[in-house]
């Protein structure tokens, strides 16, 4: 019973370390209002079922050490016990209805996308972002940044070198901090998923229809992430990159961006006005 | 336990026959175990090759060995290489050799139509493996065939679809010869209380096979239509929905993914209690555990979908439904241990599969668990989490049965026993390396590397360093086990009937190896 | 092999079951190349493989005909037969459920999404209504009505299930008269079926690529009609063996499996009149 007791102490105190150690072992660090719920509720779950888990083991453990037949150990032939069987039934329940409480709180919460402050429809496309901004008026593509040259082939393989491989985009999202923005997700050719774990947002596009989800960035910062659905060859080079920024600098971004649409759009009618002369 | 046996009479057709040519028309049990036992291990090779190319790639970031089509077309055969040619065939390899032994009948029900099954199996395979080859390469959509992806493939996607239909009529073949065996030929007196844990594991299977092949069969024919025949089943333009496949499919799915571990609870209820020197705890209770995860399995296929927009009550119902699911899994759990407790115990091969399964599988089940938690399940969905979760049921759960289950019978079916040390040699060095593969993947996952991506972001390099090192550690080990099992075919220390001192059952009341024929007349059981 | 009765028949070795993997396969490659590489290597290898599938359905039944009618199957290998019929029926039945959920969830759920609040950004002006084609194909279609040919077949085949089971009553008190009466009377009235079933087939003024409804409608009555079709191929043969005077009023399997089979392609009828023609 010693050893049990020893690791049932150190697991919990070596856990905080771990996630503090050099790599990523746990998730990145919650930035909206829904991953905070989230990343507890891992945290939660994690150490209920190491609790577990260090009881059960450490019952078979102690087992396998002491009920051994080179230990002169002799086999007992007890093959039931009601009582055991059914607290052993109704313990787990009970741990589980407890833990099924806080998520459902989290459930409904991430359930519902009213009194939103602004609405972004996001489509996603084989193998890009569209963004339209539907109550500001802006609406851009978003592609990988990352040179083909740094992702390689078999021919010439790759040379990973910028800080962002894979994860950067020529056109980010921006969005004001602390602003409840509702997602309006769909696709245009097949399914893909709009995906960045620190705003605790993973929501299938579905060609076709229109699925709402919605997060609430806590601090400032840049959050990245990838398309999370298989969705051809390219599906590990459709990255997202969301800003989240003060309400001033959002603005600011918001007239610039409609400045260059204008200009772009300007550009383009010359053009048209221009083709038949050619 | 005791019987007699009742094939002393009619000895003169007792000689197997020789030659590999009988394989093709055999109608004897034990050839058709025997037949499905090397496909899954073949078909295990040739997925695990997959498997390692697809280390080989991740080993670092960027490109180096396959493009990123190729790559997503391993993963996908990979998966069903691995789920329909290696899992699903080596249980019913062992169903065939065990359930006639261990009721006591004289073979299978239908022994015809069960050499149809297996020979249903290499046709499927080629279809599978060959879509390699043709234009275009294999199907690239995931082992989950999600249109609209699907629907754009070339015709490997259509071999995979006839691949599948050709695996199901197999499958519902062989479940229903399964079922009749057992509920129509056990031996005067078992009743159904007490038939062996291995058979009542097969008989739930075999209902959930009947159950969910067919709705596979019906999902990939809806597919094969959108693809060519202009239905809308899956699109919206006519009012379809991409969704709906999903849904369709979870329903073949989940429970597919308990006819993968229902039959390794039954063998692991056999290991145990046998070098445990002490009889099966709460054998009442494993039975109605195993009809409730069953049953249980029907309801919870929405939790592959947390992530594609379910009312927030569909979402919550499916969570409710999974997590529940722990509770007969967790009876599993104790009464393994609660036999193992106050047993005099002893650790050959066999054993020492029994013990890593229990505690690896239950890893598993914890990351289960932790999917299943919708919120949770966000933020982990479609990543390497996911994948960790899912080799720890299926490698430490499905194979590791399969292992420790061929280490335990193989005395019987050869008639040697295996080299010991090389077998324990086997376990530890697959045990290592499983753990050093599939444990770091955990934290891709929570970091947020997602999955079916052939190239990552240069902060996931280390953890899939390990795991490709990993990888192929496990991969040179299984060459152990191959060899282990050839060499205990050609040769070896003769085994007793009844190798192994706690064992049970009237499969050890036959001489080893078991005679080419077993219980002409029904043993009497007591 | 040993044929007495307190031992369960254990066939000899059997070339059939490979027979038949074949046939699978070639009918596999047929398919593959009909859609990929050419109309006349698949339509090739689709008649080779269905010559090899007849060749082995003959082949297999015939032994399996004779072995029964040799008294190799004792009251336990019938007992068998009951069990895997009965489960093969329910494997059916699960084939049909997959059709049926995809047809509740196009009335339930996809549809009716296709036309909420948030999908007018993508389809303005869709209404949700059933029978529907979906928001993008727009040409005008008729749905079935449930109150002509499809009420007329279901009377049709509400009478076969009791002429069937009137020649099964006739056989169990051995009236081979009778007992052929009813079959043919089966056959009949299948065969009629299908004969209405191709006819509104043909006057149906949609296919199978309008919509959701087309889809669901064309491939729900084509796997019934098809395994209409299986039934009375199978009741045809089992008619065959009446006249040659195969059965006996206690030893008859084969033609109770028939007519649960036709039973059950009954009921997934009903099944159809109700949810697919009438609501
Ligand atoms: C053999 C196969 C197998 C088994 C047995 C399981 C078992 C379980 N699985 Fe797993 N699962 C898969 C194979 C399997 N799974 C596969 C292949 C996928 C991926 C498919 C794909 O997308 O490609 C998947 C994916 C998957 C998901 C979707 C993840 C995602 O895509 O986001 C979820 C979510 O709920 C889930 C949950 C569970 C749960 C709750 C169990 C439970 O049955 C586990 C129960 C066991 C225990 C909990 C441990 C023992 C219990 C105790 C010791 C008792 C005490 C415990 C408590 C009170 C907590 N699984
Ligand atoms: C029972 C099922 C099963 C088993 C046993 C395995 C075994 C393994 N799996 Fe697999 N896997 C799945 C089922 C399984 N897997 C499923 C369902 C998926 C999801 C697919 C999808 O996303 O659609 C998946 C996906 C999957 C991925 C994710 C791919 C992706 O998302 O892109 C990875 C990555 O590491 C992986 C790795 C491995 C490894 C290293 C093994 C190892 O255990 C293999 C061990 C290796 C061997 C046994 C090989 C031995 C061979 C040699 C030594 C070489 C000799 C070669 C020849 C003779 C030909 N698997
Ligand atoms: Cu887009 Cu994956
Ligand atoms: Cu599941």
């Amino acid at each position: 019973m010693k050893n049990f007791r020893l690791t049932a102490g150190l697991v919990p105190t070596l856990l905080p370390l771990l996630a503090q150690a050099g790599y990523d072992v746990n998730i990145p660090a919650p930035k909206s209002t829904i991953s905070f719920q989230i990343f507890d509720l891992h945290m939660e779950i994690l150490y209920v079922c190491l609790a577990i888990f260090v009881v059960v083991f450490g019952v078979m453990f102690y087992s396998l050490f002491a009920h051994r037949k080179s230990k002169g150990a002799v086999a007992a032939h007890f093959h039931e016990n009601t009582t055991v069987e059914v607290v052993w039934t109704i313990v787990p329940f009970l741990i589980l209805a407890a833990m099924a409480m806080p998520a459902t709180r989290t459930v409904l919460a991430m359930k519902d996308p009213s009194n939103a402050d602004m609405t972004i429809k996001v489509t996603a496309f084989q193998w890009k972002w569209q963004y339209d901004y539907l109550n500001d008026g802006v609406k851009f593509y978003a592609t990988l940044s990352t040179p083909r040259a740094e992702i390689g082939s078999p021919e010439a393989p790759g040379k990973p070198v910028s800080e962002h491989y894979l994860l950067e985009t020529d056109n980010n999202v921006v969005v004001p901090v602390g602003k409840k923005v509702r997602l309006l997700i769909t696709a245009n050719d097949v399914i893909h998923g709009w995906y960045v774990p620190q705003l605790g947002v993973n929501q299938y596009g579905i060609p076709g229809f229109i699925k709402e989800s919605w997060f609430q960035a806590t601090e400032p910062g840049v959050f990245r992430g990838q398309c999370s659905q298989i969705c051809g060859k390219e599906h590990g080079y459709m990255p997202i990159v969301v800003e989240a920024k003060s309400a001033e600098d959002y603005a600011a971004w918001v007239k610039e961006q409609k400045a260059r649409q204008a200009a772009a759009e300007g550009a383009q009618k010359l053009s048209l006005a221009d083709a038949p002369a050619r | 336990m005791e019987a007699t046996q009742g094939h002393a009479h009619d000895d003169h057709h007792d000689h197997a026959p020789q030659g590999f040519g009988h394989y093709f028309t055999t109608t004897n049990h034990k050839d058709i175990g025997s037949l499905y036992l090397w496909f899954s291990m073949i078909m295990f090779f040739v997925g695990g090759f997959m498997a390692l190319v697809i280390r080989a790639e991740l080993f670092q970031p960027g490109i180096q060995i396959v493009n990123p089509d190729v790559f997503n077309q391993l993963t996908t055969i990979h998966a069903l290489v691995m789920i329909f040619g290696a899992v699903m065939p080596g249980f019913v390899g062992f169903a065939n050799w065990q359930i006639p032994l261990m009721v006591g009948a004289s073979d299978m029900a239908f022994a015809r139509m069960n050499n149809w099954s297996f020979w249903l199996m290499p046709p499927a395979a080629i279809l599978l493996v060959g879509s390699f080859l043709v234009p275009g390469g294999a199907a690239g959509s995931g082992w989950t065939l999600y249109p609209p992806l699907s629907v754009q493939g070339g015709m490997s996607v259509d071999m995979t679809i006839l691949a599948v239909h050709i695996m199901g009529a197999s499958s519902i073949m062989g479940s229903i010869n399964i079922i009749t065996t057992i509920l129509n030929m056990r031996a005067p007196g078992m009743t159904l209380m007490r038939m062996p844990m291995f058979v009542w594991t097969w008989l739930i299977t075999a209902y959930l096979l009947i159950a969910v092949m067919p709705v596979l069969a019906g999902a990939v024919t809806m597919l094969l239509t959108d693809r060519h025949f202009g239905t809308h089943f899956f699109n919206a333009a006519g009012g379809g929905d991409p969704t709906m496949f999903m849904h369709i499919f979870w329903f073949f799915g989940h429970p597919e993914v308990y006819i993968m571990i229902l039959p390794a609870f039954g063998i692991i209820s056999h290991i145990i209690p046998t070098f445990a020197r002490k009889p099966l705890f709460g054998y009442a209770s494993m039975v109605y555990a195993t009809a409730s995860i069953a049953l249980l399995s029907f309801i919870v296929w929405g939790h592959h979908m947390f992530t594609v927009g379910m009312p927030a009550a569909g979402n919550l119902f499916f969570m409710y439904a999974t997590m529940l699911i722990a509770v007969p899994t967790g009876v599993k759990v104790f009464n393994w241990i609660a036999t193992m407790w106050k047993g005099s115990m002893t650790f050959e091969t066999p054993m020492l599969f029994a013990v890593g399964f229990v505690s690896l599988f239950t890893i598993g089940g914890f990351s289960g668990l932790v999917c299943a938690i919708t919120p949770v399940d966000i933020t982990i969905h479609n990543t390497y989490y996911v994948v960790a979760h899912f080799h720890y049921v299926l490698f430490s759960g499905a194979i590791y049965s399969i292992m420790g289950g061929a280490y335990f019978w193989l005395p019987k079916w050869t008639g040697h026993m295996y080299d010991e040390k090389l077998g324990k040699v086997h376990f530890w060095l697959t045990t290592i390396f499983f753990n050093l593969t599939f444990f770091p993947q955990h934290f891709l996952g929570l970091a947020g590397m997602p999955r079916r991506i052939p190239d990552y972001a240069p902060q996931f390099t280390e953890f899939n360093q390990i795991s490709s090192i990993g990888a192929f550690g496990l991969g040179i080990s299984q060459l152990l086990f191959l060899y282990v099992v050839i060499k205990c075919i050609r040769g070896g220390v003769k085994a007793p009937a009844k190798p192994w001192e706690g064992a049970e059952g009237l499969e050890w009341t036959v001489p080893s190896p078991a005679p080419y024929h077993t219980f002409e007349t029904p043993p009497s059981f007591h | 092999m040993n044929s007495a009765h307190d031992v369960y028949y254990v066939p000899a070795p059997s070339k059939w079951p490979v027979v038949g993997s074949t046939a699978l396969f070639l009918l596999a490659l047929g398919v593959i190349n009909l859609l990929h590489v050419g109309r006349t290597q698949g339509l090739m290898l689709l008649i080779a493989g269905f010559a090899v599938l007849t060749y082995m359905l003959f082949g297999w039944f015939g032994t399996v005909i004779s072995e029964s009618e040799g008294g190799k199957y004792n009251a336990q290998v019938d007992a068998s037969f009951r069990w895997a019929m009965g489960w093969f029926i329910f494997s059916e039945v699960m084939f049909f459920a997959a059709f049926f959920g995809a047809l509740f969830y196009a009335r339930q759920l996809s549809v009716p999404l296709l036309g909420d609040i948030d999908n007018t950004l993508l389809w303005p002006g869709f209404k949700p209504n059933w029978p529907s084609e979906g928001p993008y194909l727009t040409t005008p279609f008729h749905p079935m009505a449930a109150w002509g040919i499809p009420a007329i077949n279901t009377l049709l085949l509400l009478s076969s299930g009791v002429t069937v089971t009137w020649a099964h009553w006739a056989l169990k008190k051995n009236n081979r008269s009778q007992l052929i009466m009813g079959l043919a009377a089966t056959i009949a009235l299948g065969l009629l079926f299908l004969v209405l079933q191709i006819s509104e087939y043909g006057e149906a003024a949609f296919s199978l690529s309008t919509g959701v409804y087309g889809a669901t409608f064309f491939m729900l009555t084509g796997f019934h009609g098809f395994h209409v079709t299986l039934g009375t191929l199978m009741l045809i043969v089992i008619l065959g063996r009446s006249a040659k005077g195969h059965f006996t009023p206690e030893h008859h399997f084969a033609f109770e499996a028939v007519s649960w089979y036709w039973h059950f392609v009954d009921v997934v009828w009903l099944g159809l009149f109700i949810f697919v023609y009438w609501l």
